[in-house]
């Protein structure tokens, strides 16, 4: 089976909202997949659904060809859009978290990605900066080896180098074998990592294809193509 | 890069290889970089570097040598074709531009012999 993650008819209502409203979607192995909308738009959702931290309302989840539970929790690296280290800790003890935690966590990878995000172990968590919560953040899910990596908005509201950085470690990390789903506003930033994209717009897809047969179809970059469907300026 | 024309990606970085083959800043049997390193340069998916150099090696301007890499050709004929294929759009392009403007062939070619004759007397 060539398909890492497969969804069928997705529904997620809250009290008085459609989150998600009948979403399919399946995306293949090896793949970098970007689910592009605005905030409010039903990504996190989405993906908390994709992580198994909410239950969808109807519909199905496969990852990996199977339904998402403590199986396929393993199989899936998740960066959170915010963050979820303890303010007390030192990246040393992140590490040694990790370590417990998933036992898929490369320790040699993980010091090789410090070094790239010029980060070291004796830092103090609630010392660093936006942009580097950020990129010790994703340090830490990469040096899993993971069927299916999701990165909840890795790039916003970091400055300009950290932003580079991130790329670089996404690409660097890039492999035929693995996955990555990657949600996004900053289309502009990002548009050239993607080999698919999902356009989400109040919890329905509206779009969805190959990134360069779209910019081949429209004769436009996934940038013009979202202005015109969520009609930002 | 910034890739802000509304051409595919692939075909943007294509078409920057091919400039730089064509003037010569990439000289035939030089060494293209690998894909990765290539990828992580543009800041572009993998996927895309694989398949420009899968069209350029379509197109015969590159060849890749198993576990060796890809290399520019170093079939003078192709690189002469090349530069000749290049030189065409852009003029194509200028003639374009030109009627947009609303002038006629005649008076471009007036207009280019005039504009080559004062280069020349400078």
């Amino acid at each position: 089976m060539s398909n890492i993650v497969e969804i069928n008819n997705l529904t997620k209502k809250y009290a008085n909202k459609t989150a998600l409203d009948n979403v399919n979607l399946n995306i293949e192995r090896g793949k970098v997949v970007g689910i592009l909308g605005p905030n409010g738009s039903g990504k996190t959702t989405l993906i908390k659904i994709l992580t198994g931290l909410l239950r969808q309302t109807s519909g199905e989840v496969l990852i990996d060809g199977n339904k998402v539970g403590v199986k396929t929790k393993s199989a899936v690296s998740y960066l959170p859009d915010r963050n979820f280290l303890y303010k007390w800790m030192r990246i040393e003890d992140a590490c040694h978290m990790y370590k417990d935690f998933y036992t898929d966590f490369d320790e040699a990878k993980f010091n090789e990605l410090l070094a790239f995000m010029n980060l070291n172990r004796s830092m103090k968590i609630d010392s660093l900066s936006k942009g580097m919560h950020e990129k010790l953040n994703l340090a830490l899910v990469l040096s899993r080896n993971a069927k299916l990596y999701i990165l909840d908005e890795p790039i916003a509201g970091v400055d300009p180098v950290a932003r580079d950085q991130i790329l670089d470690a996404i690409i660097n990390n890039y492999n035929e074998d693995s996955s990555m789903i990657i949600t996004t506003h900053l289309v502009r930033d990002m548009e050239s990592m993607f080999d698919e994209v999902v356009f989400l717009k109040d919890g329905q897809i509206v779009l969805t294809g190959n990134a360069e047969a779209l910019r081949e179809e429209k004769a436009k970059q996934i940038e013009e193509i979202y202005k015109e469907i969520f009609g930002e300026g | 890069m910034e890739f802000n024309s509304n051409l595919p990606i692939y075909i943007q970085i294509m078409n920057l290889i091919k400039t730089k083959i064509a003037s010569g800043e990439l000289n035939g049997g030089d060494k293209l970089p690998s894909v990765r390193e290539f990828s992580k340069e543009m800041k572009v998916n993998p996927n895309t570097i694989q398949r420009v150099y899968q069209e350029l090696e379509r197109e015969k301007l590159v060849f890749t040598q198993r576990g060796m890499g890809t290399f520019v050709t170093e079939d003078t004929d192709i690189i002469k074709n090349l530069k000749k294929d290049r030189a065409a759009e852009l003029i194509n392009q200028f003639f374009l531009d030109m009627g947009s403007l609303g002038f006629r062939i005649d008076a471009i070619k007036k207009m280019v012999s005039e504009w080559t004759n004062k280069e020349e007397s400078i």
